[in-house]
């Protein structure tokens, strides 16, 4: 799928199905924008696997860090990256090379993330592709939290929402 | 952004489905101040903004924030806030960018109220406005300094008919670094898109068109999402640590919606000019009408303005609709629908026949307001520019033998009746 042209039944249905995320480029830092996301999808129920190499062994909010995909010990569904665009393309093939060890079915960019070559890559792989988009913002958006803040979400609907219960 | 749906199916539906709980279809008026928190972690996320929220309705309303979201898809831009009137909006949006010491390169021809708010009140904050003819390009792009901040006009201006060259203006803004601010209000969303001309931010009073019936103050700024605030050193508001989030820097955090967040999260919270909830509702049910009431505001207005044209009591008018009007062409080109319904006329008799006509209409409502279903009728240079001085008043276009008419929804018939007694006796 050409990017930018997700429908968002597509990106509905990967945010519904992936339950664990590596995240290439979490930050140890809580202002930078992997910090505001991590939290975020943690609230949602998401477990947020950080990896980045100079925080290697340590904690980034509560959770170990790697220094890489290959040594998260565990299954994890989707590689979210928060580096450049550059970056993406050797990320992307780890993922590749990992998929069917660990079980990664998607690799999601960040907004301004865009690497083409790479995402054919992973696509001729069998990966699912988003670049290019933030899934807190998405999953935000999807849900009417977006609007809350005065952002346009593109949503346009009649149908009634379910009410989600927070016990 | 590019949108789906088009500009009627978003007047009605954009930022409002049916609201959960109850299933309700109309937007529910939340009445209400502030907002429970799960626990003490969801409101320290919330707090920190990391996390999408209500907290205090003097930041962020559920029924002020359907409003917000329509004006941002109305506009075509990313995000938008709203706030207590038109003046407030555009304080908001001048806080965030501006300094003591700042510049703003500000059109002569804005509604005489901005004029005062930028040339007078905005002094005491050390702002400096650079007050402009923005139709010579050239005289602007010469107004620019290195302290410059931003470039304002109106799309269309009130009340002078006259029309702003969007595209040479954003042109010149961003060859400098500065957004260009467009003032959209007597044009509306539906005859005029600023955005897709190369504006960056646009203001509006919603107390004219947007909620259309007269009955609620309101303002709004809406982001295009599309300038970049860290390209230059001049916005460190957006582009450089916030104390007050623990440094957190907007345009790194929040890319393309970090103005939209600014505006709320430091705007509304320290400026707290807030829009009401019940007047967000009402806003809302204008904006589902908006462009049948424009449609029809457009043809009744161009009728009066050539009615009046032909008139002998009449010296001129000046509507941008008209072939004789100097703006005829750039409205055609900037506001194809309709060049709106708000325009002045000059009277052979001076100051005494403007008193006069205002006194003797009998449908027109003598009042100062535009933009409403009623038609009304005003002699600005006893009202809303008194306080102006005679030159400011007449680069304004509101000079002493000038009335200003905002064509409403009425029997067009019956108008021209009213006018025409009301000019004969
Ligand atoms: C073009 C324009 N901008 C701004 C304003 C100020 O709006 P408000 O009265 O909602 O503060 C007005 C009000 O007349 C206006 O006509």
């Amino acid at each position: 799928m050409a990017y930018g042209d997700y429908s968002d039944e597509h990106i509905k249905t990967i945010l519904g199905s992936v339950q664990t995320i590596a995240m290439v480029g979490a930050s140890a830092n809580p202002n930078r924008p992997s910090s505001f996301a991590m939290k975020y999808l943690r609230n949602k129920g998401y477990k947020v696997v950080p990896v980045n190499p100079g925080q290697a062994g340590k904690e980034i909010l509560g959770e170990k860090c790697y220094g890489s995909l290959e040594e998260i010990p565990h299954k994890f569904d989707m590689v979210d990256v928060f580096r450049s665009s550059e970056a993406a393309g050797p990320i992307t093939d780890d993922a590749i090379r990992l998929k069917d060890e660990k079980g990664i079915s998607v690799v999601w960019m960040q907004l301004t993330i865009i690497n083409e070559e790479a995402a054919a890559r992973a696509e001729a792989a069998g990966l699912t592709v988003i670049m290019d988009r933030c899934p807190k913002i998405e999953y935000g958006r999807l849900n009417q939290e977006l609007g809350w803040g005065g952002f346009n979400s593109g949503v346009i609907s009649a149908k009634r929402p379910k009410a989600r219960i927070v016990s | 952004m590019s949108e789906q749906f088009g500009f009627e199916t978003r007047m009605i539906h954009a930022g409002s489905r049916p609201e959960a709980v109850s299933g309700a279809r109309q937007t529910p008026i939340f009445q209400n101040t502030s907002y429970v928190f799960q626990d003490v972690d969801h409101a320290a996320d919330l707090f920190n903004l990391q996390d999408f929220g209500f907290i205090y309705s003097r930041l962020t309303n559920p029924t002020v924030s359907v409003l917000e979201e329509r004006m941002a898809s109305l506009e075509g831009g990313r995000g938008a806030t709203c706030c207590a009137s038109g003046h407030a909006a555009q304080l908001l949006i001048m806080q965030a960018l501006m300094h003591p010491g700042s510049r703003v390169v500000v059109s002569t021809k804005l509604y005489g109220g901005s004029i005062t708010q930028f040339g007078k009140t905005f002094k005491k904050f050390g702002w400096h406005g650079d007050f402009v003819d923005t139709n010579d390009l050239d005289a602007v792009d010469a107004a620019m300094t290195e302290d410059t901040k931003a470039i304002f006009v109106e799309s269309l201006a009130n009340p002078g008919g006259v029309v702003s060259d969007l595209e040479g203006l954003a042109k010149i803004a961003n060859a400098h670094g500065v957004p260009l601010i467009v003032d959209n209000t007597l044009a509306t969303p539906y005859l005029c898109r600023p955005f897709e001309w190369g504006a960056d931010i646009v203001v509006h009073s919603t107390t004219k068109y947007m909620s259309g019936n007269g009955t609620s103050l309101g303002g709004c700024v809406v982001d295009s999402g599309t300038f970049n605030w860290a390209q230059n050193n001049r916005f460190p508001s957006l582009a450089a640590p916030e104390e007050a989030y623990h440094g957190l820097i907007f345009h790194e955090t929040f890319g393309d919606m970090a103005m939209t967040a600014y505006l709320h999260a430091v705007g509304l919270r320290d400026l707290g000019a807030s829009m009401a909830p019940q007047n967000a509702f009402q806003t809302i049910l204008g904006s589902e009408t908006l462009s049948l009431r424009m449609d029809r505001h457009c043809e009744n207005a161009l009728k009066i303005a050539t009615y009046l044209e032909g008139h002998p009591a009449i010296t001129s008018v000046s509507y941008a609709g008209l072939k004789s009007s100097s703006f005829y062409d750039l409205g055609q080109k900037y506001l194809p629908k309709g060049q709106g319904a708000v325009f002045t006329a000059q009277l052979k008799g001076g100051f005494e026949a403007g008193v006069k006509l205002v006194e003797s209409v009998n449908l027109f409502s003598h009042l100062a307001n535009v933009g409403d279903a009623r038609s009304l009728v005003l002699h600005p240079a006893s009202t809303t520019h008194r306080q102006l001085t005679p030159e400011q008043r007449s680069s304004a276009g509101a000079g002493d033998d000038i009335v200003r008419l905002s064509i409403g929804l009425e029997t067009v018939e019956d108008l021209v009746r009213d006018l025409d007694q009301a000019l004969s006796t």
